[in-house]
Formats: C-alpha cells, structure tokens, sequence
C-alpha cells in the first residue's frame, strides 16, 4: 500500500489516519447508546488520540541534527500549513476564543483579525527569507546576520521570555482538560499533560512534532466544525452556519433590548464569591462600541497581534522544515486558510450558543425562565458542581435575567454540545480536541526554547566542538529541564489563560520583530543597532507591563495601552534605538552586505549551508 | 555586490510587498476605524463590520496572501530565481 519515499505517501497516511479517527468516533458513540457512561467515553477519547499522538512520535525518532532541528527540510507545503495551524491554535483558540467572543462582543474579535493578519507579515517580511538562510532557529538568524555572540544571546533571552511565558498557559489547559476527562487532581495532570507533550517531541524533536502536530490538527479541526454545523442544523437556524446566521445575530440583538444589558457592579459580585472568575453578558453581540477611544482599543490590539505573530519563534521555525523557499511562502498562505477554518467558525459557535440559552422560544432557553427549574436541568447542575456557572437572584423575582446568569469563558465551547442537546460522544470529541490544541503548541514552544538553548547556547556559544550525537543529547535533556520547570509554575496556577498569551505577543513584537524585519530589508542596521534595539525594546516593553499590570503597579494606562498591549511601547522604542544606533556606527562589512543579497533571491543554496 | 538582474528582482519584490501591506492595512485597520458606520450596512444579513471582523477580513487575508505568494513566484521565474519543484 505505501511504496516510496514517505512523504510521497502523506495524503495517504493522514487519509487513513483521519477515516480511522472517524471510525473510532462512531464506535464511541455505539458505545454511548449501548450505555457506557459519558466518563468513560470522554477518557477513552483523550487516551486514545493521545496514545497515537505518542506513537507518531516514537516513529519520527531520529538522531540526526537536521531532522532533530528542522524535520529534514522535507515537510511539503499544504501539510506544514496544516502542523502550523495546530502549533498555532492553542488552547485559548480552542477552548477560550469562543467564549471570549460571547462575552467581548465586537472589541474582543480584534484578536480574530490580529491573529490571521499577522502572517500577511510572516510571508511577505520574513519566512522566505528566513528559510534561504538556512538556520536551525531564530537567534541562529540573529547571531549570523549581524554577527557576535551578545547578539544572539539577546535574541534567545527575547525567545526564551515570550515563549515561556506561552508555555505555561498551554501546559495549565492541558492540565485542565486532562483533568476533567480522566477525573484526576489538576496538580498531578498538569505532570500527565507534560508527560504527553514529551512523548510527541523528545525522540524525534522538530520532525516529530510535525507529524504529530498534523495529526493534532484533523483532531482538533473536526471537533470544531463537527458541533457548529451540528447545532446549526439542530436548532434550525441554517444547513451551512457561516453564511447563515445573519437572523439569529439580528435576534440576540433584538433580546439584548428586550432583557437590558447590564453591567453587575463590583459591590454586587463581591457578595457572591460564587462568580468570583465567571462572567455574565454586559456587552452588545454584534454592536460596535461608539467613540475615537472605542476604535482605537480595536485596532491597537491589532497591532499588538498582527506584529506579535510575526515575531513568535515558534511559529517562525516552522518554515525552516519547507524543502524550498517558494514552499515556505506557500505553506505561509496554507497555514493561514487552516487557521481561517477555525477562526471564522468561533464567532459562529459563539452566536449558536448565546441564541440557545437567550432565545425563550427554543427549548434550550433559560433566560427569562424561572430559577428554580433552571437549577434542575441536568447539564446546569452538572456544571454548577465544578462551579463553572452559577446563577444569582439579584432582584430577587426568581427569574432569571441576563445579568444573573453567569458562566466561566470556556463553558460555551466544552458544554455548548450538551446545552443543546447532542450527544456526550461530542463532548468527549470537543475535550480531545482541545487537548490536541493545547499540546501541539506547547510542543511547539517547548521545542523552540530547548533548540534555542541547545543549538544558540550550548553549540554556539559555549561548546562548538560538539559532535551531532552529545548535541543532541543536551537537546533532549534541556527539552525535558524546559518542560518540568513550565509544568511547575502552571501548577502554581499564577495566570488566567489569556493575560499571559497577549503578553507573549507583547514580549516577542518589543524585542524581535524589528531586528529581524531590517536583518532582511535593511542593509545597513548593524550589530551595535540590534543589540540596542532588542535590550531597549524589552525592556522599555518590561518595565511598561509592570508599571500599568494589574498584577504589578496598576497604574492608569497612556493612551488605553494597557498591560495587553505593551509591545506598543516596546516595538517603536526597539525601532528606533536601532536605526539611531545603526546609524551611528559603521556599516555592516561586505561579507555581510553579500548575504543580505544571497537571502533575498530564492534559488541557490542556503546560506549556512545547513 | 548584486547583479543588475537581482536588483531589478529585488525592486519588483519589495513593489509586490508594499502592494500586499497596503492591502493588508486596508482589511486589518481601515475599515475597522470605521466601525460604527459600517455596521449601518448588512451583508448576507449580518451588520457589516460584525462580518468584517467575524469573517470577512479573515477571508480577505487568505485571498491576499494567495494572490500574493502565486505573484511572487511569477516574479522569480521572471527573473530565472525560482526555486519552486526543488526536493518535491
């Protein structure tokens, strides 16, 4: 059945894959209706694609340096789109996104548009150019192109920085979703979730992770789509969701009017610590927020995004695996529809789920309804135990407004499928799903930083006599060193899910963007020029994050730049210390001059010769 | 130093880039700056910058990126570049 090289046979491969995962969807659900309970089902699904997810990873194992770093440089195009797109989607994609549409509105959706446009960056600025030259990591660009080890050293301090503080918040929605499926202590799971990411990543490093992470992504792909275009179907409103639900966003409207939306004040909530992290609806579905200040907020986490996307290593090096340069620009336009296919769905998912629950004529409406029957539905009472909605009587009348309904983010994807009404295989397909975006980041980025550490750090700079099997060796042990130290602070549970991914953005567009967008499209910025624009943009970016970080000193933020968006502080000021700076010192040398132009013309070889 | 050749591939690639951002910056911020006022239009029912920010900019986004990277490609061919078929 497979003959020849294999990646010949991929389409083949994942064809089976994907029939065999369909197959064992529709045995789980022969199981539910023989009687096996919803628990079992949902283990059963983490377990199993986890499993394969291992497999996959112990079949890439490889001991040499160019698949450990870059898969072989043989991932052809559409299916490097599609293990970027998962190494893309994260948890807070899939679980959180949704749920922060619902109850963002409009304002929240700027992470739609900052997320996919960012690679409009990604292929015009950098990945081909990246890709000629050949590295095996980003500071591996940084310390080539403008030479000396503080430079690089620099850029791996910027790396190191954003990705972990990514890191960590993936490894916590492992946990969290480990834990609910197989019903273990969030402490222990957190360890279960690493010890699964490790499993994809640590025999086979990037090449492994590639191939699981395409696996990740027809997992996680069809438990999105699969309950959108369910529910749709199910309550009427449309055989083909995305073009179809123009009526039911003009009908929450018309229920916003209808039951007030209303902000509960401070004082309110603190009197009922059982809201203490959920949310009620405050703010207009599809309305746009009037004033200049409103528009600003929009587009200036925009920028944040878009920028920040362009500069996260993580995704960067996944177009170092392209066997060609053209490859790598086409395999950029492919990550994004894939990313495209979630994302234009979320807002779906989020109208499908609010109509469900406000709608008073449908079945499935609680709004509007009296408390007392409302607490007695199965799936209300079910995640009210793990308090994840919880109801609160404000004025006393003992029906439910809207502003008394309140529900944690990531309910609206996790228990959508059971609010209305589909079967638990759904639910247990949505948490594996959700484990497969939370894990092929995290191997994504844990992979990032352990090459960073072990190719720019320890060969580069500290031993660069290193033969290719103790190069590797250290790869491996920094991965595991990397993955324990994330999984214990997740474990400390310092963050929410998505304070810490903005920052990421923030940390990577303050320190790296510009240095490598001018290391291509600027022959003149120097060495001196980056080194000051990387320590400066971090960390003027830093020292921003902890003057307004409601964590930290909580000031009142300059212009609505608030702690999600201050690499717009950092990026302008690493802008400018480099074009100052460079400016100021002598032009880069002709040796360096020549490779500029080397890059920026595809064919030939690279120029490192890796 | 670069032949007269590359350069002239050089100068096409960066017309290409700043074509593809300025593309870019109209469906990411432009019509975003005006929100408020879109939202007085509809499209296949929807408020038009609910669509924009839901869907439509998203779309725009691939179609650009697309349109861009099969141009590009002309443009290294053009200029005897083009690395495409290498190791597939």
């Amino acid at each position: 059945m497979f003959k020849g090289k294999f990646t010949d046979n991929l389409p083949k491969i994942y064809g089976v894959y994907t029939g065999g995962f369909l197959v064992f969807c529709l045995l789980m659900a022969l199981l539910e209706s023989n009687g096996v309970s919803g628990k079992t089902i949902g283990v059963l699904f983490v377990a199993f694609t986890v499993a394969i997810y291992a497999f996959i990873g112990y079949l890439s194992r490889t001991m040499q340096a160019s698949a450990y770093y870059v898969a072989g440089r043989e991932v052809p195009t559409v299916f490097n789109g599609m293990a970027t797109a998962a190494d893309w989607m994260s948890g807070a994609s899939f679980v959180a996104m949704a749920g922060g549409i619902y109850f963002g509105g409009y304002t929240y959706m700027a992470f739609l548009v900052g997320w996919t446009g960012g690679y409009i960056l990604v292929a015009s600025l950098l990945a081909p150019y990246l890709r000629k030259f050949g590295c095996y990591t980003v500071p591996d660009f940084i310390g080539t192109r403008y030479g000396g080890n503080l430079a690089r050293f620099c850029a791996v301090l910027v790396l190191v920085l954003a990705s972990f503080t990514y890191v960590t918040a993936q490894i916590n929605a492992t946990g969290t979703i480990a834990s609910r499926a197989l019903g273990i202590q969030f402490e222990v799971a957190v360890y279960v979730g690493l010890a699964s990411i490790l499993m994809c990543s640590m025999l086979g490093g990037m090449r492994a992770v590639t191939w699981t992470q395409v696996a990740q992504y027809i997992v996680l792909i069809i438990a999105y789509l699969l309950p959108v275009f369910w529910i749709s179907n199910k309550i009427g409103a449309g055989f083909f969701p995305h073009f179809m639900l123009g009526d039911e966003v003009a009908r929450i409207a018309q229920l916003e009017q209808e039951f007030g939306l209303v902000k509960n004040s401070k004082a309110a909530l603190a009197a009922h610590p059982e809201t203490a992290g959920l949310k009620s609806i405050s703010v207009a579905h599809s309305a746009v927020p009037a004033g200049a200040m409103a528009a600003w907020k929009y587009i200036s986490l925009v920028i944040c995004m878009m920028v920040g996307t362009a500069s996260l290593p993580h995704i960067l090096m996944r177009y170092f695996t392209t066997p060609s340069v053209t490859a790598a620009r086409r395999s950029v336009a492919w990550s994004l529809f894939f990313i495209f296919l979630l994302y234009f769905s979320a807002p779906m998912l989020a109208t499908l789920s609010k109509i469900s629950l406000m709608d008073p004529n449908l079945p499935t409406g609680i709004i509007g309804k009296s408390i007392s029957d409302v607490q007695n539905i199965e799936w209300v009472k079910n995640w009210m135990a793990v308090k994840q909605v919880a109801i609160v009587d404000f004025n006393g009348d003992g029906i439910l407004q809207l502003n008394e309904w309140f529900m944690r983010g990531g309910v609206v994807v996790l228990a959508t499928p059971e609010v209305a009404g589909l079967p638990y295989v759904i639910s247990g397909l949505v948490a594996a799903g959700g484990m497969a975006a939370a894990m092929s980041t995290a191997d994504g980025l844990v992979l990032a930083i352990s090459n960073a550490l072990s190719h720019d750090v320890y060969y580069k700079i500290i031993n660069p006599k290193a033969d290719t099997a103790k190069r590797l060796m250290v790869a491996r042990v920094l991965l595991v060193v990397v993955g324990i130290f994330g999984a214990y602070i997740a474990s400390m549970r310092l963050t929410g899910i998505l304070g810490s991914v903005a920052w990421a953005f923030d940390f990577a567009m303050s320190g790296l963007f510009f240095p490598l967008v001018l290391g291509v499209w600027w022959k003149r910025a120097t060495r001196q020029g980056a080194i000051a624009g990387m320590i400066g943009g971090l960390a003027s970016g830093t020292a921003y994050l902890i003057y307004v970080g409601p964590k930290f000193m909580a000031m009142t933020p300059w212009l609505g730049i608030d702690h999600l968006r201050f690499g717009l502080i950092g990026a302008p000021v690493c802008l400018i210390l480099m074009i100052v700076v460079s400016l100021m010192t002598d032009e880069p040398d002709a040796k360096t001059q020549a490779m500029v132009d080397e890059i920026r013309i595809p064919s030939g070889n690279t120029v490192t010769g890796n | 130093m670069a032949s007269k050749n590359h350069e002239a591939h050089w100068s096409k690639t960066s017309g290409l880039m700043k074509v593809t951002l300025a593309l870019w910056f109209f469906f990411g911020y432009v019509i975003f700056m005006f929100g408020t006022d879109l939202n007085n239009f509809s499209f296949l029912g929807y408020p038009l910058a609910y669509y924009m920010t839901a869907q439509g900019s998203l779309a725009a986004f691939v179609i650009i990126l697309f349109w861009s990277t099969g141009k590009q490609q002309k443009i290294d061919e053009e200029h005897g570049v083009s690395d495409a078929g290498r190791g597939e």
